[in-house]
Parts: C-alpha cells; structure tokens; sequence
C-alpha cells in the first residue's frame, strides 16, 4: 500500500477517533436534553464520517469500499431521523429546554 | 413500468454488492428476489416518485456536497464550543419557513436540519419547522434562508 495513502488513512481515522471523544466530552459538557442532542450530532456526522472514510482509503477499490459507501449513506439518513424524534417526544412531553433566546412567541 | 424495472436493477445491483460471490445460484435468487420485490412494491404501490424518486439522482449530486460542506463547517464550529471551557452556548428557540411544495424536499430539508451539527428540527407546524439552536447564531443562519433555497432548488430540478 502505498506510503501517502497509508497515512491519509491513519489521519482520517485518528480525526474520527477525535470528533467521536469531542461528541463525548459535549454530551456530559451540556447543560439539558436538547444542546446534548447537538453534542450528539457531532459523533454521528465528523466522526462516523471520517472513521468510513479512512476504512475507505484502507481497502481502496473493492467491494469492501462500495459497502462501506452503503453503511455511510445509512448513516447519514437514520441518525437525524433518531434525534429529530428523540426532540419531538421531548416537546410533545413538554419538556422545557433551557433557552437564552425563544423566538416563536409562546413564552415557553 | 419504468420506474419498476429501473427498482429492480438497484435492487439487484444492492444484492451483488452486498454479496460479493457470483455463483449461478446466488445471481439467480438476486435476480428472483429483486424482480419479486420490485411487482410487490408495484401491487403496494409504493413504487412512485416517492418511494423510489429516482428522478432526483441529478439535483442531488449537487444538493449533497453542499450539504457534507455545510457539515464540516458546523461541527468543526460546534467542536470549538465543546472545547471552549467556558462553554459559549446561547441556546435559542425558533420558527423557520419552508417553501417546498413536495414532502421528499420537505422531508430532505428537516432532515438537512438534524444532520447540520448546531441545529436540530423539533416539530413541522404548517408551513414553518421549530428549530433548537445552540446558538443565537446558528438560528439566525437558518432564518436567512440559504438551506430553504437550496432544498427549493433541489425539489425544483425535479
């Protein structure tokens, strides 16, 4: 393998391994439910992204990589969908988040 | 009918990949499989512009590098704020319009929404999606509009 492609890989898995403990470090950082959801985001978007992204680089063109493709694309379309109903049931629960500024109006 | 056959070729193209041994038998049960699938989707009726919305293959190869575009920036600034000690967090409460007319752009936008690290889509209310922000300015970077247009954009090459 060559020597540059080797360490792309390695950089691209180690800035994963490092937006994964930033996700981490933000979910017990954050002050309630819906900025943990934020921290949240980070591990599911930069840090998946780059760890599939640098296994990618790390079996080149094969089937291997067309799979991991696959599991990317998964990603990317199921993990908002959890967030976004993890921040509905808390609304509909009325679980009031901790807010700075409220611009809809309600003076929840 | 076309949108039926074009089904079961990404079907069958999703079996080999995820199979990796071309034997006669397993091609063969790919093919069967995809095929059957494919007529049941059709007897179901869900192989339409939405359930299979082929149709948006083009748009989306430049809708979604925008998007991944958009990500990094967002995360590497949420990061600055996990890292930050002193925690600069503001979070903020707002109502965003959307003016796409299909559910698939509705749906593309609030889901561009949860996926943007900062900012999160809570409920859709009519025409607006409440937003969580984490802060003031991301919120005040969704409410000018730029992700509506692009989703507008992207539901308008349709």
């Amino acid at each position: 393998m060559d020597v540059a492609l080797y360490f792309l890989s390695w950089a691209l898995l180690a800035g994963g391994g490092f937006f994964c403990v930033v996700g981490a470090v933000g979910l017990l950082r954050m002050p309630d439910a819906f900025t943990r959801l934020h921290a949240a985001s980070i591990i599911d978007t930069l840090g998946v992204g780059m760890i599939i992204a640098g296994l990618m680089v790390q079996s080149g063109l094969t089937l291997t990589t067309a799979r991991l493709g696959i599991i990317l694309v998964l990603v990317f379309f199921t993990s908002p969908v959890a967030s976004h109903a993890i921040a509905r049931s808390m609304r509909h629960r009325n679980v009031k988040p901790v807010l700075s500024e409220d611009r809809t109006g309600e003076g929840s | 009918m076309g949108r039926v056959i074009s089904m079961a070729i990404v079907l069958l193209v999703f079996w080999l990949t995820l199979s990796g041994h071309y034997t006669t038998f397993l091609i063969t049960s790919g093919v069967i499989s995809a095929v059957a699938i494919a007529l049941l989707a059709y007897r179901m009726d869900v192989a339409d512009r939405e359930g299979h919305p082929i149709h948006l293959g083009l748009s989306a190869l430049t809708y979604w590098p925008w998007l991944v575009w958009q990500i990094i920036l967002s995360a590497l600034n949420v990061t600055r704020i996990i890292i930050n000690p002193s925690l600069p967090i503001s979070p903020t409460l707002t109502r965003v319009k959307m003016s796409q007319k299909t559910d698939v752009a509705r749906v593309t936008y609030a889901n561009s929404i949860t996926l943007t690290p900062g900012t999160i889509s809570v409920d859709i209310e009519g025409d607006e999606i409440l937003v969580h922000a984490i802060t003031r300015d991301n919120a005040s970077d969704l409410e000018a509009g730029g992700m509506d247009r692009r989703c507008t954009q992207f539901e308008g090459s349709v």
